[in-house]
């Protein structure tokens, strides 16, 4: 019965833990007219935040989230609707052992208090779990439960109370109006509202009203089953909601968390349930609320045995009974990570959609900051959800991919684990030729691509130890030795790389270089033939992307960047052009291929194959041009990742193959191999000390602090120019820097190899912090086989960059001394580049 | 020493809003889930304590597909020792056809040795609402029934029935074997323990065919009826409605 | 023709005997006519006087005085005989508990069909009828054609009038011969209730109700207060009694029930579909809730948005000022 406004500023849609905090945010940072709806009663209005668990545990393997969490737990905190616990992550497997002493690496590496506990200790804090059941826990004292819909009441009303907001509540979106690419209004049960903003959290129905504008938001409702069993004497003892910490039984994907005198049992164990979000019930036709689905116990059964089993002192009494059991809906997206931003497909329609409670405020401050600013405190740029390419929006990709990766949300996953379902999808031309070597494939952006050759295994005699092989199998999985020997082979002679993942988009029109110009921080304004490798930053000279631009006329430039990233750059190109369409953009990442062939054999292996010029004299470094390989168009590129002395050809698909055979059988006689991208984004670059966007670069970053500030600045404004400017007054707080592992031997005698998200600390184990506050963790980690070293990358407080400076990186829980081996972009391995300029 | 046989149904759970099937013959679940109705949860609590009392047991019957298993087990984690299902679609089986099915299955179990004393079923099927399955059970066993039963003791081979009547409390004495029909509110059915729910996973089910093919339901077709559009009134918000309140109540006339 | 089961209390024909009574003489000529009634109790003057301006032409009279305790197989027995005397092929009794179980007893005895809560109906021959099922959430259309179509009447499901022109109400006497078979469930005793049951509920002029809105037992105080104020009875959603806040027999709903108050005040109930099976015939439905969109609200005659806990201490407040 509230009247619905005819206009406003921004209509946010939902009214969950995302949709108030956004209000609230928005609010806070001045928006005046906003207008919030939810299609159910408030204050629950029957979404996913309605029947929560509400627990948050701090630590997690991804900085994103942690930060996220962190800030979330602030404003939670803030508004007086956390109660802190304690939470312990118990183990009963010596894997899982192994992956608690993994999370105790993320909370050093984030700063949050944990321990390892004995079974004795678990059970002293929680006497009612069996300590026989288990073998260790992983202990976070600042775990706590949130009252989520109250947090969004307060929010609420914190904007309401400023004047900001109106609220609408029983008010379903009906359509929502596009003119132009950009969205316009957006048609409730309860009157229509015109706006130029419009925001999309409302949970598990996101893709429904997305789809109404004919954007996309790939995420699915899945069921996450939880019962509540009561009453139990010992919980009842104690006043208050909770006084015992919350356990997760990981090895089981279960939890069990007290609320008030009842326990309840959640799962992550069963089969993935997945729902549509059109089938979906209505308010009116679902029992308890549309997102409490009906329980399915035969799903739950095997789980019940395993909680009785922890605490069978609890759980076994007769008279605690289920009073409570539910398929709570939740949500999935194809890769796991939420999806916000503005989405691709209309302008000014945003979402803000599959964010969990842990996540809500901190998201809904980092997303109002992006609509207010165009840069968020925290970067949530994993998020963006532009990122996605189009197979990953289709609903069957989201299906494959949740329905295998849900029993992972309490599992074990190694950071190099690849996804079985939903693939072979995009294979590159020459994919006939590499399966018959033997290529061991991962995924990049859908695309199948070459980790390593199992053609190479030949390779691993050759060199021997030098391939540094690693005993442990966890520190082996997902990798290869003959990623090693690959390298090798390639700084000995030649190696040939698939890199048709690459994201490929031209800019082109009459405003081309000026609208180039303005969206990256090199000079763009170079002669024809010109490659440029380019930051591109956001407007607070954090990093959006990094990638190279080729100018290949005078109106035509070639924007080549990485896969995984490739869908947000081109979303950010996009946005940066001139509204007048006089510069233009045209994806061809479909339409190109592009192989690599670099190492000191390079020049005689092309030389056979075309009688155009590319000598080092003619094609200088950072120079591009069309030349004939024989009767095969390619545009070679003098350019390298590895540090070697070679090329990138970029040739349209249907020539990918002849080109990737001919350049392979052209080498053979000068000992080409071809090599993974084990080779092309880990060793050789790590040696090259060359930054990742991700890992190395991002959004917090600036130029100055990963040591790539420019030695001279163009005189043509771009964005983030000011705020770079500004970074360069002030005082370095972090520095990248690279370090050589010096003993990998393990208490047990086994050498370690870290794989990255470690914390560095001082030599004796003690925390380092630098000036933002953070602590040091590896930022990438790998082999570096021509310096017979592990390198690890990682940012170090001004005082600590120091090269020579000892220090220890933590894994699995023991200390590995580590040097400071460079302290600036400098490359550990042929620092004065003699190798890219062909002179060696 | 009374063994108690309970009668229930899988039906779906109640919601605001009815769905049903696209045939417009039956009430579609999919969303509210399926349950049983809450005088048949109030049966199996009496089958439960009576079985206590009297050391006999508690057997769990349904006339269903398989999914009424789930019924069947969520009944033997609270209290039955054993279930029979009796395979059919219930759809297909009127009042008349659910109680020859019963009566049968009774049969069958006592010729085989286990007596069955009581037979309590709900007052009436939270979906089909025919009121007489019991009643119809009685006549072909050709035992006593109650009707409308809110508690019952057992006291030697007495049955002891309580129930509301039109002037007070009512009770039957009635000689076993007998049949209620049980009426919600007489006593507080439990729910299930993890235990419970442990033993009902491995409790046996039995399954039955009914030997004759039944004459149906009569039902043509099932419709949701409009809700009439809402003309109400509203008088106002929180506590500053009461003058209107008021004075709403003096026109009707019932203040005093 | 029609035979109607027709129950008494305090010496006259009740309320949805009187429903059932003009559902059956509405059935008109073709099914209706001429239209005879088995009494459930003693028949005197005055019922037969009801009868009469029901338009019942014969009242069966039944006189074994082993009916006087009630017995459902026993007054089937007589039903039985009556319908047997009458010839009638359509048997109606009232959707109460007694009209029901005596009208289920007879289906079986005769091994007919027989349709409960009948609403309409829909066809005569052959016959169809219209009935709440689901808790009155939906309807039925049920085929009951055969030589004996029995049905029950739903509460409320027609107002009762007198017939346009009395019946004769001959009264009849049938002897109803009984079997021991018969008397084996025939009541035992009966232990009078204390003052508050559903007695006082149902024949109230107002009920005030409270449900989950209350938020607990406690929070019936204000209900109490008001109902006792307008000299009402209190009543209570299905989940206020499934948590034991109230006792079941102030239930209003489908398994509780039904009621015809002038004025119901439903407090903090949402008005799930059960519970407005129950509550529906009142007269004038006040709904106070702090969702405006809960369908209480809307199917209500008048709302009043806010809690209940603010709300009701204001009416009191303005009533005694008044």
């Amino acid at each position: 019965m509230a009247t619905t406004p005819s206009s406003a500023q921004v209509v946010v849609i939902g009214a969950g833990i995302t949709g108030n905090s956004l209000s609230y945010h928005l609010a806070e940072l001045g928006w005046t007219d906003i207008v919030q709806l939810d299609k159910g009663p408030l204050p629950n209005p029957g979404g996913s935040t309605g029947h929560a668990s509400n627990f948050i545990f701090p630590v997690d393997h991804s900085r994103e989230i942690a930060d996220i969490t962190r800030d979330s737990v602030r404003q939670y905190k803030e508004m007086g609707v956390f109660t802190e616990s304690g939470g312990i992550e118990v183990a009963r497997t010596e894997a899982r052992m192994e992956e608690l002493r993994r999370r105790m690496s993320s909370a050093r590496a984030w700063g949050i208090d944990s321990r390892m506990v004995t079974p004795e200790e678990v059970h002293e804090l929680v006497p009612y779990l069996d300590p026989s059941v288990i073998i260790g826990g992983f202990y976070t004292p600042s775990v706590g439960v949130v009252d989520s819909v109250r947090a969004g009441t307060i929010m609420r009303e914190r904007a309401i109370d400023k004047g900001a907001l109106t609220v609408v509540p029983n008010a379903e979106v009906t359509g929502l109006t596009v003119e132009n690419g950009a969205i316009t209004g957006v048609q409730t049960t309860q009157g229509d509202i015109t706006a130029e903003t419009v925001v999309i959290a409302c949970g598990v129905w996101s893709p429904k009203v997305a789809r109404m504008a004919g954007a996309r938001i790939p995420l699915t409702p899945a069921v996450h089953q939880m019962i509540s069993v009561g009453p139990i004497p010992i919980l009842a003892e104690r006043p208050g909601e909770i006084s015992y910490p919350i356990i997760r039984d990981m090895d089981t994907f279960c939890y069990e968390r007290q609320t008030g005198s009842d326990m309840e049992v959640g799962s992550y164990g069963h089969r993935a349930i997945l729902h549509e979000p059109e089938e979906i019930p209505s308010l009116d036709q679902a029992k308890l609320s549309p997102t409490e689905m009906p329980f399915t116990s035969d799903d739950f059964d095997p789980q019940l045995e395993q909680a009785l089993e922890l605490m069978p002192q609890i759980l076994g009494d007769e008279s605690a009974e289920i009073r409570y059991a539910i398929n709570g809906l939740l949500s999935l997206t194809v890769d796991g990570v939420a999806a916000l931003g503005e989405t691709p497909e209309v302008k000014g329609l945003w979402s803000a959609a599959a964010v969990w409670i842990k996540e809500g405020p901190g998201t809904g401050r980092a997303v109002a900051e992006l609509m207010t600013r165009g840069w968020s405190e925290i970067d949530i740029s994993n998020s963006d959800i532009a990122r996605f390419y189009e197979h990953q929006l289709t609903r069957e990709q989201v299906r494959l991919r949740t329905d295998e990766s849900f029993i992972k949300t309490y599992g074990i996953v190694h950071p190099s684990e690849q996804f079985l379902s939903g693939r072979d999808l995009r294979l590159p031309p020459m994919y006939a030729a590499e399966k018959e070597l033997g290529a061991v494939f991962f995924e990049a952006a859908g695309w199948e691509r070459p980790q390593w050759y199992a053609s190479n295994e030949g390779l691993l005699g050759e060199y021997g130890d030098a391939v540094m092989p690693r005993e442990n199998e966890w520190d082996s999985r997902w990798w290869s030795p003959i990623i090693n020997a690959e390298h090798l082979a390639m700084r000995e002679r030649a190696a040939l790389v698939d890199l048709t993942a690459f994201c490929i988009f031209d800019i082109t029109g009459p405003r081309a270089m000026e609208a180039v110009q303005g969206i990256i921080v090199a000079q763009a304004d170079v002669p024809i033939g010109k490659v440029i490798y380019t930051p591109v930053l956001d407007t607070n000279a954090g990093f959006r992307s990094d990638l190279t631009v080729m100018r290949l006329a005078h109106d035509h430039y070639r924007v080549v960047t990485g896969g995984a990233h490739g869908m947000a750059d081109k979303k950010w190109f996009a946005d940066h052009l001139p509204p007048d369409g006089s510069a233009q953009l045209t994806d061809l990442t479909s339409a190109w291929t592009t192989v690599g062939l670099w190492g000191p054999r390079a020049v005689d292996i092309i030389g056979s194959l075309t009688d155009d010029d590319i000598s080092k004299e003619s094609l200088k470094f950072s120079n591009c041009r069309e030349i004939e390989l024989g009767n095969l168009p390619v545009l070679a590129s003098r350019i390298s990742y590895v540090g070697e002395f070679g090329w990138e050809f970029y040739t349209p698909v249907g020539y990918g193959a002849a080109l990737w055979n001919r350049l392979h059988e052209a080498g053979r006689p000068h000992g080409l191999v071809p090599a993974g991208i084990g080779v092309y984004a880990t060793t050789g670059r790590l040696e090259k000390g060359y930054r990742a966007y991700g890992p190395e670069l991002d959004a917090e970053r600036s130029l100055f602090e990963v040591g790539m500030e420019r030695k001279k600045l163009k005189a043509a404004d771009f964005v983030g120019k000011a705020a770079y400017e500004k970074q360069a007054a002030g005082p370095v707080e972090t520095v990248l820097c690279m370090l050589t592992v010096d003993d990998h031997t393990s208490a047990s005698g086994i050498k370690r190899y870290m794989l990255g998200g470690e914390p560095i600390l001082a030599a004796d184990g003690s925390a380092l912090t630098d000036g933002h506050g953070r602590h040091p963790y590896v930022t990438t980690a790998g082999s570096a086989p021509s310096l017979g070293k592990h390198l690890l990358m990682a940012f170090l407080p001004p005082d600590q960059a120091v090269v020579g400076n000892r220090l220890s990186v933590s894994y699995m829980e023991e200390l590995y001394p580590v040097t400071v081996a460079t302290t600036d972009a400098t490359s550990p391995f042929d620092p004065d580049n003699n190798r890219l300029r062909g002179r060696v | 020493m009374t063994n108690v046989l309970v009668c229930i149904k899988r039906v779906p759970d109640s919601s605001e809003a009815v769905t049903l099937t696209p045939d417009g013959r039956a009430v579609d679940g999919r969303y509210s889930g399926y349950t049983m109705s809450p005088h048949e949860e109030c049966a199996i609590e009496i089958a439960a304590s009576v079985a206590g009392a009297t050391g006999g047991t508690v057997t769990v019957l349904t006339l269903g597909t398989d999914e009424a298993e789930e019924q069947l087990r969520y009944a033997l984690s609270v209290g039955a020792k054993d279930a029979i299902l009796i395979e059919g679609d219930p759809d297909d089986f009127g009042p008349r056809d659910v109680a020859d099915a019963i009566a049968e299955a009774i049969r069958t179990r006592e010729a085989d040795g286990t007596p069955v004393d009581l037979v309590l079923v709900g007052n009436d099927a939270a979906d089909t609402g025919d009121f007489q399955v019991g009643i119809r059970l009685a006549h072909l066993l050709g035992r006593p029934v109650c009707a409308g039963i809110k508690q019952v003791e057992v006291d030697g081979d007495v049955a002891v029935m309580t129930g509301d009547g039109p002037e007070g409390t009512e009770v039957y004495e009635v000689a076993l074997p007998a049949v209620a029909t049980i009426l919600e509110g007489g006593v507080e059915p439990r729910y299930p323990s993890i235990t419970g729910r442990m033993k009902a996973r491995k409790a046996p089910v039995a399954r039955v065919t009914p030997s004759g093919s039944p004459r149906g339901t009569g039902r043509v077709v099932l419709t949701v009826p409009a809700p009439p559009p809402s003309e109400v009134t509203v008088l106002g918000t929180g506590a500053a409605a009461a003058p209107a309140v008021v004075a709403m109540l003096k026109e009707l006339g019932v203040t005093r | 023709m029609t035979l109607v089961l027709v129950e008494i209390e305090a010496g006259q024909v009740n309320l949805v005997s009187e429903e059932a009574v003009t559902f059956a003489r509405s059935l008109g000529p073709e099914l209706g006519e001429p239209l005879h009634a088995l009494v459930l109790g003693p028949v005197d003057d005055a019922v037969q006087a009801d009868c009469a301006r029901l338009g019942v032409d014969v009242v069966y009279r039944a006189t074994n005085p082993e009916l006087e305790r009630y017995a459902a197989a026993a007054w089937a027995s007589a039903l039985d005989q009556a319908t047997t005397v009458s010839g009638a092929t359509v048997i109606v009794a009232s959707g109460s508990p007694r009209g029901t179980e005596v009208l289920a007893h007879l289906a079986a005895r005769r091994d007919v069909p027989m349709a409960a809560n009948v609403v309409s109906v829909t066809s005569a021959k052959p016959l169809h009828v219209s009935r709440q099922v689901v808790g009155g959430a939906a309807l039925e259309e049920m085929d009951l054609s055969g030589p004996l179509g029995l049905f029950s009447v739903a509460g409320h499901a027609v107002e009762a009038v007198a017939a346009d022109s009395p019946g004769d109400a001959v009264v009849t006497d049938i002897e109803a011969d009984l079997t021991p078979d018969d008397l084996r469930a025939q009541l035992t005793r009966i232990s009078v209730r204390e003052s508050v049951d559903t007695g006082t509920l149902t024949k109230a002029r107002v009920v005030v109700a409270g449900g989950r809105g209350a938020g607990s037992s406690e929070g019936f105080g204000d209900v109490e207060a008001l109902a006792a104020r307008l000299g009402g009875a209190v009543g209570a959603s299905r989940v206020v009694t499934s948590l034991g806040w109230r006792p079941h027999h102030e239930q209003v709903g489908q398994t509780g029930s039904r009621i015809t108050p002038d004025l119901y005040i439903a407090c903090g109930i949402s008005g799930a579909i059960q519970h407005w099976a129950g509550c529906a015939s009142s007269k004038t439905i006040l709904a106070i809730n702090t969702d405006a969109d809960a369908p209480m609200m809307t199917k209500a005659d008048y709302a009043v948005v806010g809690d209940m806990h603010e709300v009701l201490p204001a009416i009191l407040e303005e009533l005694d000022k008044a």
